[in-house]
């Protein structure tokens, strides 16, 4: 019972493209030629737009809101204030983090370009003039825009309307501009390593403000039909079944009287995560209007307004022997939420994972201590394709580290190597409470420098230092921790961080998957189709992938945090076996053979040594039409999988900078970048993130940052000012890999879309500084600006 | 109101517009042609790129009465019918784009590019889309596509 006899297993394997294949992306077609579907190309009959009333100051109350004029003006329809929505009680929300945010400022102003009012017109154009021609009057109060200050007994106080209660939602704080305090690890024991300890350091290193701006902004189109009574919002969610959740939670709509749709997002990269005024306000207006009401942010608006990440200001420190081996670790956090605690973090962890801070080294001891503070800044501290705060804990060891090396004059790739988790050590259990999967950091980095010839570049630095010329070599040995995760520590608003896939495999053996995502550029409709071709042993060509609508798509948590390949793609891969466990339930009944006589091979079930066969195409027919007694017809299952543990990828980058000493001006001549996410689905896909992962990196090391000045203005938050890289500055890259499958993912795979973030801004900024070393320079501040470095340069007297 | 008549993708369109209306919204919102996106509105960012009598030109800097008689190509018209440009096909083949939304200016851009310099360096294909943004890619995947597409145009390969 075969079609394809003449086929040999190897030919029969490359017609599924399965798992390992660089298969070329489904998503492709529609994208070149101009028909993605993205909000902004949503129209609806009778669609009318939004656009906010900003504050122009840092803090202030509200005396007075006119909107008079505005309604004057033509096609202009309603403006809608903080006033206007407190009956319906949409005036504040809950965060994912257990605090309230203002949807309009109600009273008060608590960051520059906070929403204040919500004007909906006709056109953009029109919700633009009558923007212009609203009234706020205000009364100026004193801003807080250094965090390091915000617990002072003489603070300003932001958050009036929280200032007396002892807890904000996440554990018990001490001030009225504290939001937490999160430690974890051995205090005591620590404060002994260190007492005890032959060498130690300590650094205060900042990790910026910056904003993840992907190319498109946020936006959505909210559509309440007042017929059926059922909200439909289209917009930009990375998580659209939280959003839909958090609405119902909101509104006191029933979930089953609300759609939540992603279409086509361009990037998100945790700026898609939250849940956002703008989707409150154009929902509410389109009640009260009884039409669909888009709302597209500007870029300004994006950069000045929603999720922006870091603002992690971190004291670090090691102890450790003469030889360089750390034995202990020491971090003290100040993290600036801005006005609201917005961040994403699975509840338990409002310091997210930063604990993961003592990266691929076998650290005896440590201690971390965050806390949480409100400031005069826009809320957030979400995400920049690292949702849980990995990024900064690998930023904070992968420098540390470096400045241990240069204290002790010990090469800084053999200071890795002295401290490394040894592969015989996993499953690893970490001083900070993280059981690592698995791992070989040893062989990763021997790779890295052989290919780099890493003693020839020291040999030329040498030379170059010799005669004066600046060249820095940048080594990143990190650990990530991703895929969050296991439902008995990761929760947000309540929910298990679970995902979920949904198969049906249709009668003529193609398939449909759902999936609890959303991709905003990853390529989810090619690579989870791999997944489950090699799973079913159907052809990835025959299985469409469907995401981001709640009216069919299973619940899931959705897409940031290198989440997707290991929740969902584990979920994709268990659905899949359920489904062959049935069908060979089918197969056997079918050949008249014991199940246990079946063998699965590529695509089919077959008695070993035998003609006695049957193809999954086969098979999905007779499940419609010849089952076992008593077996349900179909071909369908879903899976919902929580996984055990994280997963670890990790990786070694290296990255070679020369600088020009009279301008300041930094030249990456070589980044190479190993990554081990794993077993790997799509090269082709893994290598496009890693490059786009490192571009992003490159940005954030050497010119992004959101700076505001003592009043709270935010100074360049449109991109003449913030630094997005074009071809031109950005470096080439070099990848490569190792494969050190996680045990306990169904396929083994890890996630690689946070690592070339985690790990690249370490490596650049390592280079930087590498540079300076012979100096005496143990730590510049990023963003490693042509300006700040020429400074550096400056100080030195290195110009002259 | 004002009345302009311009060709777009070979189709002449008459059409009444606000002055104040810039081109990119007059595509996007009364011609649906949606393949220029907006990322910016300030010039900076390349995915509202469109060719205008020639030239590369952000259709967020000019108003849609400025293209009063002009020639505008998009994303859209690149295609042969079912015949995709060899750049939409170099853009694909070598995972030049992922989220796609820079992805018709960034093909629109290159489709100039490769018309002023047939036998472009990778050099000057970075400096060539310096006006377009990609957060997504890194772009050394769009510079390798664009090569890619240059070599098979010169080869005869596929139209242009
Ligand atoms: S939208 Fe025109 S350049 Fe950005
Ligand atoms: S592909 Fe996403 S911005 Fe270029």
């Amino acid at each position: 019972m075969s079609d394809a006899k003449e086929m040999t297993l190897e030919e029969r394997e490359a017609t599924l493209s399965g798992i390992g294949t660089a298969r070329k992306r489904k998503e492709d077609a529609r994208f070149i030629r101009g028909q993605g579907n993205y909000v902004d190309d949503i129209k609806l009959p009778g669609m009318l737009h939004g656009d906010f009333v900003r504050s122009q100051h840092a803090h202030a109350l509200i005396k007075s809101i006119d909107a008079s004029k505005a309604l004057e003006v033509p096609g202009v329809l309603a403006v809608i204030t903080a006033k206007d929505l407190e009956p319906l009680a949409l005036h504040w929300m809950p965060t994912l983090a257990g605090d309230v945010a203002a949807v309009l400022a109600d009273k008060k102003v608590h960051y520059q370009n906070q929403e204040i009012a919500f004007v909906v017109a006709v056109d953009r154009y029109a919700a633009a003039d009558g923007v212009q021609e609203v009234v706020v009057e205000y009364e100026a109060l004193p801003a807080l825009i250094d965090p390091l200050t915000a617990l002072d007994d003489d603070a300003p106080i932001i958050r009036d309307d929280v200032a007396d209660n002892d807890e904000v939602g996440q554990g018990k704080r001490r001030h009225p501009n504290h939001i937490f305090e999160w430690e974890v690890g051995d205090a005591a024991a620590t404060d002994a390593a260190f007492e005890a300890a032959e060498v130690t350091i300590a650094e205060d290193i900042l990790y910026p403000r910056c904003h993840p701006s992907p190319i498109e902004t946020c936006g959505c189109v909210a559509s309440m039909d007042g017929v059926n009574g059922k909200l439909t919002v289209y917009g930009t969610f990375q998580a659209p079944h939280v959003i839909r959740t958090v609405v119902s939670l909101i509104t006191g709509l029933a979930e089953s009287s609300i759609r939540i749709v992603s279409p086509d997002i361009g990037g998100g990269f945790g700026n898609k995560v939250g849940a956002y005024p703008g989707y409150i306000c154009a929902a509410a207006a389109s009640i009260v209007t009884g039409h669909p009401v888009k709302w597209i942010e500007s870029r300004i608006d994006n950069l000045s307004a929603t999720a922006f990440a870091r603002d992690y200001h971190m004291v670090g420190e090691l102890a450790a022997d003469k030889d360089g081996k750390i034995t202990a670790i020491r971090a003290k956090v100040v993290a600036d939420h801005g006005a609201f605690n917005t961040h994403a973090q699975p509840m338990k962890w409002p310091a997210g994972l930063f604990n993961i801070v003592t990266g691929s080294y076998d650290i005896p001891v440590g201690h971390v201590k965050v806390d949480g503070v409100y400031t005069n800044k826009a809320p957030g501290g979400v995400a920049y394709r690292c949702s849980f705060r990995v990024t900064e804990a690998a930023y904070l060891i992968e420098r540390m580290i470096d400045v241990l090396a240069q204290k002790l004059d010990i090469d800084k790739a053999e200071i890795r190597k002295r401290n490394f988790v040894q592969p015989d050590q996993f499953p690893y259990n970490s001083c900070l409470g993280w059981e690592y999967d698995s791992g070989d950091y040893p062989t990763a980095l021997e790779q890295a420098l052989a290919a780099v010839d890493y003693e020839g570049l020291k040999k030329e630095q040498a030379e170059k230092r010799e005669a004066g010329e600046l060249m820095g070599i940048g080594i990143s040995t990190f650990t990530e921790i991703v895929g969050a995760g296991p439902t008995r520590n990761c929760d947000i608003v309540g929910l298990g961080m679970f995902d979920s896939c949904e198969i049906r495999v249709h009668p003529t053996g193609s398939a449909i998957a759902r999936l609890g995502t959303k991709a905003t550029g990853q390529g989810h409709e090619t690579t989870f189709a791999q997944i489950i071709a090699t799973e079913l042993g159907i052809p990835s060509d025959d299985i469409a992938i469907e995401e981001g609508d709640t009216d069919t798509a299973p619940y899931g948590l959705g897409t940031y945090g290198s989440r997707s390949t290991p929740v969902a793609g584990a979920a994709a891969a268990r659905a899949a076996r359920k489904i062959r466990d049935k069908a060979k339930k089918i197969a056997a009944h079918v050949l008249e053979v014991a199940e246990d006589d079946l063998e699965w091979e590529v695509d089919r079930f077959k008695v070993p040594g035998s003609d006695v066969q049957m193809t999954m195409k086969e098979i999905a027919m007779a499940a419609y039409s010849n089952v076992p007694d008593g077996m349900e017809h179909g071909l369908e299952t879903v899976d919902y999988y929580d996984p055990p543990n994280f997963t670890y990828p990790f990786g070694a980058y290296i990255c070679v900078v020369d600088i020009d000493r009279f301008t300041g001006d930094v030249a990456v001549r070589k980044f190479y970048a190993l990554d081990d996410c794993g077993t790997r689905i799509n090269p082709m896909v893994i290598d496009g993130q890693v490059h786009g992962g490192l571009a992003e990196a490159y940005g954030i090391a050497l010119g992004q940052e959101i700076v505001y000045d003592d009043t709270g203005n935010v100074l360049g938050a449109s991109l003449m000012d913030y630094f997005l890289p074009t071809a031109v500055e950005t470096p080439e890259w070099e990848t490569d890999f190792t494969v050190t499958p996680s045990p306990h993912h169904p396929i083994g795979a890890k996630g690689v879309g946070e690592s070339p973030n985690v790990g690249g801004v370490p490596a650049f900024a390592n280079a930087i500084v590498d540079a300076f070393a012979h100096h005496g320079v143990t730590h510049m501040r990023m963003p490693h600006t042509q300006w700040r470095v020429w400074q550096t340069l400056n100080e030195l007297g290195l110009n002259k | 109101m004002t009345g302009i008549s311009l060709t777009i993708n070979g189709e002449t369109v008459e059409a009444e517009v606000e002055p104040r209306t810039l081109l990119i919204h007059f595509l996007r919102e009364s011609q649906n042609i949606i393949g220029p996106h907006i990322g910016c509105e300030t010039s900076h960012c390349g995915a509202c790129t469109v060719d205008l009598d020639g030239k590369s030109v952000k259709a967020c800097t000019i108003f849609a009465v400025q293209a009063d008689g002009a020639d505008v190509l998009t994303v859209e018209g690149l295609a042969e019918g079912a015949e995709l440009h060899p750049l939409q096909q170099a853009f694909t083949d070598n995972h030049g784009l992922q989220c796609g939304y820079c992805t018709p200016g960034m093909l629109t851009r290159a489709y100039r590019l490769l018309l002023e310099n047939p036998d472009p360096t990778d050099e000057e294909i970075r400096m060539g889309i310096a006006g377009n943004i990609c957060r997504c890619t890194g772009y050394q995947s769009i510079v390798k596509a664009i090569r890619e597409a240059a070599d098979k145009i010169n080869a005869g390969e596929g139209a242009d």
